[in-house]
């Protein structure tokens, strides 16, 4: 005899819950609605403007060197590129050409902090998929290089290192050696990251075909940095658009077409020991010079329009002036790189698990502050 | 038959692969001196910080309780948050000319960015970051601090 177990199932509804904006995953004070039938994700509805500050706004009421430290506050991982995005769009527009030796430092400092940038990211990528070990392992090796940056800018994340013309101080004594002893050490505990998560299977099942994005959806949702480039869309301005010393170093655009969260994930490891060959290839050969070109106390830019667009850690970030010949801006854009791979977040994760949202947007590494702006 | 072998074939890759990341969080618990952690408030008096360290905007006095600082208001004029205020008071100088010196140089830490603009500008070199990084205060009107001490005089020689 045997009993007939009937299941019931329920009706599939659609249900909406809140994702934030206090979730640990979200890394900030992101808001996600999502619609989910059953544990599958139907549409994902990001709500910014929990932290929105107004940066583009208050920038019209700051003379040019003032605006520096506002930028810092957007993306404040790739702070320094941020910074320089600023100066280069100052710089172009006076026609100023900057030593030589201030562009091999900006090159050496923005590379750093790509590194700790991506060092971070991967922490709170395993953080995400639940292993705490790499929380600390990665936080470790970024200690390293904020010792350095306290030790040359003066502040350890948010740093207001360069100013229209150049840099504010120059370089301390001690950096040359320092990152030397840093790329040494690091070049030896980056395969430590690889064994620790890359070959992890826990990793691999959860990130693997998760999330894949084509090159056409990531050029039409504007993806760009790591997160465009992990599906095989070559947008890296270094190596297109280069500004700084980027013209005078060998490095290789990493390129995967895979377009899923694993190939983001590998795109950015590799992009370290990219940034690592740009340093060793600039950390011997910083020429003498000034560290800055004497500037007007207040900079006027002339009339008309200027753009400037450099790489920060998460993707192509763009400063759009509009001068009236006055000390401030007539007005001030920002295109930072989390707002366009935000936007994709939808179309990723569509029928995907709740946790497979977790794991991508990991992946994308958004920063909030610099969504809201 | 093929099947069950890659089945058998990937449960051994798997234990693999997390005996390799085991291996590395345990390989840390035979050299614990490549482990770097700072014992931060225990190690208080030994602590050093870097000297260019942004802690707070401090104004040097030399030991005849004498300041550089000429109150010209260029670093109130740079500061993008307001955070500094300067009061001033004409004086009579010696043959006769009246001249601006330092009443009160108010410096409000709690609206402080730290970005060094005021030092950069400063032509009499009045004022300096200091190293000391603990500004927790139980009242917030303790974070507005007087930097001229009192009864203060300009430096001779600094115009």
């Amino acid at each position: 005899m045997t009993e007939e177990i009937i299941i019931k199932e329920a009706p599939e509804q659609e249900i909406s819950i809140n994702m934030g904006p206090q979730h640990p995953s979200t890394h900030g004070v992101l808001r996600l609605v999502l619609s989910l039938k059953g544990e599958m994700v139907q549409k994902v509805e990001p709500h910014c403007g929990y932290i929105h500050r107004g940066i583009e706004k208050m920038t019209e009421s700051m003379t040019y060197q003032q605006i520096i430290h506002l930028t810092d506050r957007l993306d404040y991982l790739s702070a320094h590129m941020n910074n320089a995005a600023v100066c280069l769009a100052v710089e172009k527009a006076l026609d100023i050409e900057v030593p030589e030796r201030v562009k091999v430092i900006r090159t050496i400092i923005e590379e750093l902090a790509r590194i700790a940038s991506h060092q971070l990211w991967w922490c709170s990528f395993g953080m995400d998929l639940g292993g705490l070990t790499c929380f600390f392992y990665g936080l470790r090796d970024r200690e390293k290089i904020l010792d350095i940056f306290e030790e040359t800018t003066g502040s350890r994340l948010i740093q207001s290192y360069n100013c229209p013309g150049g840099l504010m101080a120059d370089l301390h004594p001690d950096f040359q050696r320092k990152v030397k002893e840093f790329i040494v050490y690091f070049r030896k505990l980056l395969p430590e990251y690889d064994e620790l998560l890359s070959g992890n299977i826990i990793m691999m099942e959860r990130s693997k075909g998760i999330g894949v994005m084509t090159k056409e959806q990531a050029i039409s949702y504007g993806m760009t940095g790591p997160s465009g480039r992990g599906s095989g869309f070559s947008c890296d301005v270094r190596k297109h658009h280069p500004y700084h010393a980027y013209d005078k170093v060998k490095f290789n655009e990493v390129l995967r077409t895979e377009g899923d969260t694993y190939a983001r994930y590998m795109v950015r490891i590799d992009e370290m020991r990219e940034s690592m060959n740009i340093i060793e290839q600039l950390i011997d050969n910083i020429p003498a010079g000034d560290f800055a070109v004497k500037m007007k106390p207040i900079i006027k830019l002339p009339e008309g329009e200027y753009y400037q667009r450099v790489e920060a850690a998460r993707g192509e970030f763009g400063i759009y002036i509009i001068s009236k010949g006055e000390k401030y801006p007539y007005r001030m854009k920002f295109r930072s790189p989390n707002f366009s791979n935000l936007s994709a977040l939808d179309a990723l994760t569509r029928g995907h698990k709740i946790a497979d949202l977790v794991a991508i947007g990991g992946s994308l590494d958004y920063v909030i502050p610099d969504i809201d702006r | 038959m093929r099947e069950i072998i890659n089945y058998f074939k990937s449960i051994f890759f798997a234990l693999k692969s997390l005996w390799t990341g085991m291996k590395v969080t345990g390989s840390y618990f035979f050299r614990p001196w490549t482990i770097i952690t700072q014992q931060y408030p225990e190690n208080r008096k030994t602590l050093k910080m870097f000297e260019r360290t942004k802690g707070e905007l401090v104004m040097p006095h030399n030991d005849k309780n004498e300041h550089q600082c000429t109150a010209c208001g260029i670093c109130q004029m740079n500061c993008p948050n307001g955070t500094i205020a300067i009061t001033s008071l004409s004086i009579e100088t010696p043959d006769g000319k009246k001249k601006k010196a330092l009443d009160k140089y108010i410096y409000n830490l709690g609206m402080c960015t730290f970005c060094g603009l005021c030092v950069k500008v400063c032509p009499s070199d009045a004022i300096v970051f200091s190293n000391k990084f603990e500004h927790a205060v139980f009242n917030k009107n303790k974070l507005v601090k007087t930097l001229n001490k009192e009864g203060s005089t300009l430096k001779k020689g600094v115009e």
